[in-house]
């Protein structure tokens, strides 16, 4: 308890020890009191208020004191008085401290105030390039619909790569024109020209049933220009099970399409022939970009860039799995049958995202992962 | 691929009168023949003939000399007076004014007259427009400008009705030209996949097209009567002694002489037309013939001159060094295992072409050629395929063969050619006919009624089976009733039609896959993503997240980076597998390293204007094989013993990260001098990716190229696999790739730490006694690693330590020449209640005394 000298206001008023406990007195007190509360324009001065008005040497204090020597008659009356009167002074310093200390507050913050446009950022954000962000959202999609995702080898072996999956031994694409080869001649492996072969390992490991999707990288002896490469991604679907039928090769196409490109899906077959499949079709996807999007009673914008004006968009091979391709990867055809396809990832990322050249992709210039960050 | 004109197509299918050419590829492209191209009208609008009244020839200032013509363009097009302005040359007639610079035609020529709105192939539209002095009113046309190419006749200018490209044609002014000309046709080139060897022929397309539309079909092979030979002509032979994969290269071979034919007949105007239009140059009457029947039927044919072949002739292998002048007058060196067509001329066995490719030079057909041997043959698709490719030769004729060419049209066709050059050359067909060999019968399929709904998913009627396998060609025997078994017998010319599977893409085509429903199939529910293919996801993500990018490169290095890298002559990664066929003759290894490959793609940044680097690649290495591949046999599954052969003699391959940082790690900037990237940020990023993927890599000094020999880590798991480095690059490394001064990079085998990684993380239990904190200065030896002091902490102090913190290093005159001071933060702290004065004093004296006995340190006073 620290003892407060009374300020000379208050001490020139009365006698310093009595106090008159009457109406004029204590309204007087009061007024004060109030008077010197608004007049405060700090919290320190209103400290200092507090001080001199309810603190212990104050009129109000000290009248409050001097009730236990009144008469026990009078005790009660003055007791309500001096009471009440108190209380409206705490009333008011509290409301005051309340509006001094907020406004108080609100300069300081505003002396804080920085320049939030200067650039923050120390440590630029870093990337992951586009194509590993749509494959990842690929792959996301099969396994949500209860697909696996399998992988395999880059190099890989002939058999696997094109005995497995029908290939005469004649066929155009085992020519060193289109896949490159692994020395020595008779080495027997070569660059995977497809993921099919990975179809080939899963079914060899794992039998029927199997649904699973083939992502990855794969190479061709193509030269570079805007829309070849001799290095690219697919990625490849296969489910075997039993009474599979093209209509659920249609249905996945459709939910693919739904899922990577949006809108009200359509794809559409046309007949085409491949080796590791029979029958065998050509998948296209209805436009996604202009009006032919809306369905097939839609003209295409004939200056469409996705599709060229044709409403339809090549997306890749696919069918029903050869039996023979089964017999190797050790399924038995009479029992299981199914269907694949393949998806060129950077096709894809081209037609959905707009990349004009297929260069930007390959050659690992930063500023091209840079622009999608982590998303696209 | 081949060219379809529409009118060609119509004459074997009806095609409705407004066929466009738009119409038709789509309907193809249902049946899966793909549109490659259209060729639309060349010319529309007003091309007329005209003919030339009057010609005044004006000399120009510029040398040149004009034509100022008076030209009657009929009397629809004519204006009825001259112009008072600009009159005409000679008396006044109704007519047009034309300006032409070419001289090569005379007063009172036809000739060819675009007049304005016509548009011409480039597209090129005509209008009246004053020139040298007068407004000439059209345009005379030569053959270049119609798109006809240059004169067939040599002729320099314009066309002349009668001459050049306008030879045996006549007309009035004002007749369309268009028509008189063929510049109205439309054409379809389509694309035929490898197994419908038939569709490369109007004959097959014109059956395709009434597949996709049902029009009307009409087979012209069933409109040629093949006579009855009156004996044998040529002798031929069949001696294929080395066949291709055991298929004999020619089954059946038909020679058909014809004598005198004129050498002076042209081919028809038609003919000469639809060639042009199918994309082929017309020559002389008998290769016209020849290639006009092959487009038509499908089946190539060879003319020889029947005065310079002696026969017999012989169908053989090459023999060794046996050489050969093909008709396109290049010498050939022939394989042995080409097939070739021989003749006694010569020294008495000669090659006179390489079967199914292209003919020889000696026994070419030519401008004096009168008397005529056609052969029409049945090659095998893989041996033609190989001589086409051998040679770099795909002929017309090998593109029909390695597709498989009905074998029972030879007959047909020298039978058709031969009645053309009858009616068009004069020539007299021989009665006689040699036809060797054999057409084999085709194996009938057993076709159980109900497998194409089972595989399509449409529940097609019995009759839609019958009647579409009938519509391809097919013998269909049996009932065609649902539950039953058909035994089909696919057409000759379906050699591609063999097994059931086959028969059922027939009938879904010709149904059409547009009515194949919609089904999602519902999986058995998968697994998810692997525990790798996640934590690949998660290291990627944690360094973009870190401020890296990530960037793909081209896996195929040069020899040469081993050196660049600083390898030394046994680095086991100097073990790459190598290319047989290198995209880049001097890039013919596949990286055994990522940063093989990314620090050229680093340069490249740093070259289109980066000034830092931090970039990062997850991708694929792998080290040369060390086995030999087995063969393995096709179509059946391989034993585990061969497939367990093979993975181990596969070259070894693995997925690596790997990462490039220099420079600075942000821009300059407000708030201070930005950091450098340097080897602490190397190892901490590697040690971020381990904890990303759930495993921890721990460190150790160690000298590896390409790093900097004092600046490197070798990263390592628990159980001592080394799986990478980190640090600085060597100062020649980063002078080589011209990178930033203390570039740092980082590598690892991403896939052995993930292995690494726990199945389960096991819970620690969080203590809630309250902690101890004590600090610990050692002075060692400089060369001792703060990881040795470290560890003897951790096994000093025992249960109670909670961490254990390196925070400051310091060297100087106060701790002594050659020494260090490291100095520790510690925290304890008990699992079991609060730890009592003694029990930290006891874990300080244990520390103090295990750091002592490990590497000799001395606490600091």
């Amino acid at each position: 308890m620290s003892e407060t000298p009374p300020s000379p206001e208050t001490a020139g008023a009365a006698d310093p020890e009595a106090v008159t406990i009457d109406e004029p007195t204590i309204g007087a007190a009061v007024d004060a009191a109030l008077a010197a509360i608004a007049g405060a324009t700090t919290t320190a001065e209103l400290k200092q208020v507090r001080i001199d008005h309810v603190g212990d040497a104050s009129v109000l204090s000290r009248a409050n004191a001097s009730i236990r020597d009144l008469p026990k008659d009078q005790k009660a009356a003055a007791g309500k008085l001096v009471g009440q009167s108190k209380g409206r002074v705490q009333k008011a310093l509290a409301a005051r401290q309340d509006e001094l200390a907020a406004a108080e507050e609100e300069a300081a913050l505003a002396e804080e105030t920085v320049d939030v446009t200067v650039p923050v950022d120390r440590r630029p954000r870093g990337s992951r390039h586009p194509l590993r962000t749509l494959q990842d959202r690929i792959e996301d999609f099969f396994v949500g619909i209860g697909w696996e995702i399998a992988e395999g080898p880059e190099i890989e072996t002939v058999w696997y790569n094109f005995d497995a999956l029908n290939a005469e031994a004649n066929h155009p694409s085992r020519s060193p024109q289109d896949t490159l080869y692994v020395a020595p001649e008779d080495s027997g492996l070569l660059l995977r020209t497809q993921t099919s072969p990975v179809q080939i390992r899963a079914m060899l490991e794992r039998g029927a049933p199997l649904y699973i999707a083939c992502p990855g990288t794969v190479y061709r002896a193509d030269e570079f220009d805007a829309t070849h490469s001799p290095m690219f991604n697919q990625i490849e679907g296969l489910a075997i099970d039993k009474n599979l039928t093209m209509a659920n090769l249609v249905g996945t196409l459709d939910a693919f399409a739904a899922a990577i490109f949006g809108g009200r899906p359509v794809t559409r077959l046309r007949p085409n022939h491949f080796p590791f499949t029979e029958p065998s079709a050509e998948m296209d996807f209805r436009c996604f970009s202009c009006d032919a999007r809306l369905g097939l009673d839609h003209d295409a914008d004939p200056e469409c860039r996705v599709c060229g004006g044709t409403g339809w968009i090549e997306m890749g091979g696919c069918g029903m799995v050869h039996p023979d391709v089964l017999r190797s990867a050790g399924v038995d055809p009479e029992e299981y049958q199914g269907f694949a396809f393949g998806l060129g990832i950077e096709r894809i990322l081209m037609l959905r995202n707009g990349v004009a050249d297929m260069h930007d992709m390959v050659e690992g210039d930063v500023r091209f992962s840079q622009h999608y960050g982590t998303e696209i | 691929m081949p060219r379809i004109p529409l009118t060609w197509l119509g004459q074997h299918v009806a095609l409705p009168e407004d066929a466009s050419a738009q119409q038709v590829a789509t309907d193809l492209s249902r049946v899966g023949l793909e549109e490659e191209a259209i060729f639309g009208a060349q010319v529309t609008g007003p091309l007329v003939v005209g003919r030339v009244l009057d010609l005044v020839k004006e000399p120009q200032k510029n040398g040149k000399t004009i034509n100022w013509c008076r030209v009657d363009v009929g009397p629809e097009h004519n204006e009825a007076e001259d112009s008072p302005k600009d009159p005409q040359p000679g008396e006044e007639r109704p007519s047009r004014g034309i300006i032409c610079g070419a001289h090569n035609f005379v007063e009172g020529d036809l000739v060819v007259v675009s007049l304005p709105g016509t548009v011409l192939p480039g597209p090129f539209p005509i209008a009246a427009r004053k020139t040298y002095g007068h407004v000439s009113d059209g345009m005379i046309c030569s053959g270049d400008e119609l798109g006809l190419g240059p004169d067939p006749d040599g002729e320099d200018g314009i066309i002349v009705l009668g001459r050049g490209h306008a030879r045996g044609l006549t007309g009035e002014p004002g007749d369309d030209a268009i028509s008189l000309l063929g510049l109205g046709e439309e054409v379809v080139e389509i694309n035929v996949t490898p197994d419908r060897g038939y569709a490369f022929s109007m004959r097959g397309v014109a059956r395709e097209y009434s597949h996709a539309t049902g029009a009307a079909f009409t087979d012209p092979v069933s409109t040629i009567e093949v006579p009855t030979a009156d004996g044998d002509g040529i002798a031929v032979q069949l001696a294929d002694e080395a066949p291709v994969q055991g298929r004999d290269g020619c089954t059946r071979f038909v020679a058909q002489e014809v004598s005198g034919i004129d050498t002076e007949a042209a081919t028809p105007r038609w003919m000469q037309q639809r060639l042009i239009l199918a994309g082929m140059r017309p020559i002389s009457l008998i290769v016209d013939v020849t290639n006009y029947v092959m487009l038509d039927l499908g089946q190539p044919l060879h003319a020889y001159d029947a005065a310079e072949l002696v026969g017999p002739v012989t169908v053989r292998r090459a023999h060794p060094g046996e050489k050969l002048e093909t008709l396109d007058d290049k010498p050939r060196a022939l394989d042995p295992e080409d097939l070739v067509i021989a003749d006694a001329g010569g020294s008495g066995d000669r090659a006179i072409g390489i079967a199914g490719v292209m003919g020889g030079a000696s026994t070419e057909v030519s401008s004096s050629t009168r008397d005529v041997v056609l052969e029409a043959a049945t090659f095998d698709t893989v041996s033609v395929a190989r001589s086409a490719r051998r040679h770099r030769l795909p002929s017309e004729a090998s593109k029909r063969f390695e597709r498989g060419v009905d074998p029972l049209l030879p007959a047909v066709a020298v039978t058709r050619a031969a009645g053309l050059l009858a009616e068009h050359g004069g020539g007299t067909v021989s009665a006689s006919r040699t036809d060797v060999g054999e057409v084999a019968a085709r194996e009938p399929i057993a076709f159980e009624v109900d497998a194409p709904a089972a595989l399509v998913g449409i529940d097609y009627t019995p009759e839609q089976v019958r009647e579409s396998l009938e519509a391809i060609g097919c013998t269909v025997d049996g009932e065609a009733v649902a539950g039953g078994t058909l035994v089909v017998t696919p057409p000759s010319w379906r050699g591609d039609l063999v097994i059931r599977e086959d028969l059922i893409e027939e009938i879904a085509r010709l149904v059409g896959y547009e009515k194949i429903p919609s089904i999602l199939p519902q999986a058995p529910g998968g697994r998810g993503l692997t525990r790798a293919q996640q934590a690949r996801r998660h290291a990627a993500r944690a360094f973009a997240e870190a401020g890296l990018s990530e960037v793909t490169s081209l896996p195929f290095v040069p020899a040469s980076v081993f050196d660049t890298l600083g390898y030394g002559a046994d680095d086991e990664r100097r073990e790459a597998v190598r290319l047989l066929n290198p995209l880049a003759e001097d890039e013919p290894l596949l990286r055994t390293r990522l940063l093989q490959t990314l620090l050229p793609v680093a340069r490249r940044n740093l070259g289109r204007g980066q000034d830092s680097l931090a970039l990062f690649e997850l991708g694929a290495v792998s080290r040369a094989a060390r086995g030999r591949i087995e063969e393995l046999p096709a179509a059946q599954r391989p034993t585990p013993a061969q497939l367990q052969q093979v993975d181990e003699a596969m070259p070894a391959q693995t997925r690596h990260l790997a990462a490039v940082l220099g420079g600075t790690v942000g821009p300059a900037s407000w708030w201070g001098a930005p950091e450098q990237w340097h080897w602490a940020a190397a190892i901490d990023l590697a040690q971020r990716a381990a904890a990303a993927v759930g495993a921890r890599v721990e460190v150790r000094q160690r000298e590896q190229a390409p790093f900097h020999p004092g600046r490197c880590a070798e990263l390592f798991l628990e159980d001592g696999t080394v799986i990478g480095h980190a640090g600085e690059l060597h100062p020649k490394v980063v002078k080589a790739f011209d990178l930033p001064a203390r570039t740092s990079a980082l590598e690892l085998d991403l896939e052995a730490v993930i292995v690494s990684a726990p199945a389960v993380v096991e819970a620690e239990p969080v203590s809630t006694y309250p902690l101890a904190k004590e600090d610990f200065a050692f002075v060692v030896d400089e060369g001792v690693p703060a990881v040795a002091v470290q560890a003897a902490i951790v096994a000093g102090i025992g249960d109670v330590l909670e961490s254990v913190h390196l925070f400051d290093v310091f060297t100087g005159e106060q701790v002594g020449e050659g020494k260090k001071s490291l100095a520790f933060a510690v925290h304890l702290r008990s699992e079991d209640g609060t730890l009592s004065a003694q029990q930290i004093g006891a874990a300080r004296e244990r520390c103090i005394e295990a750091v002592s006995r490990a590497v000799g340190g001395v606490l600091r006073a």
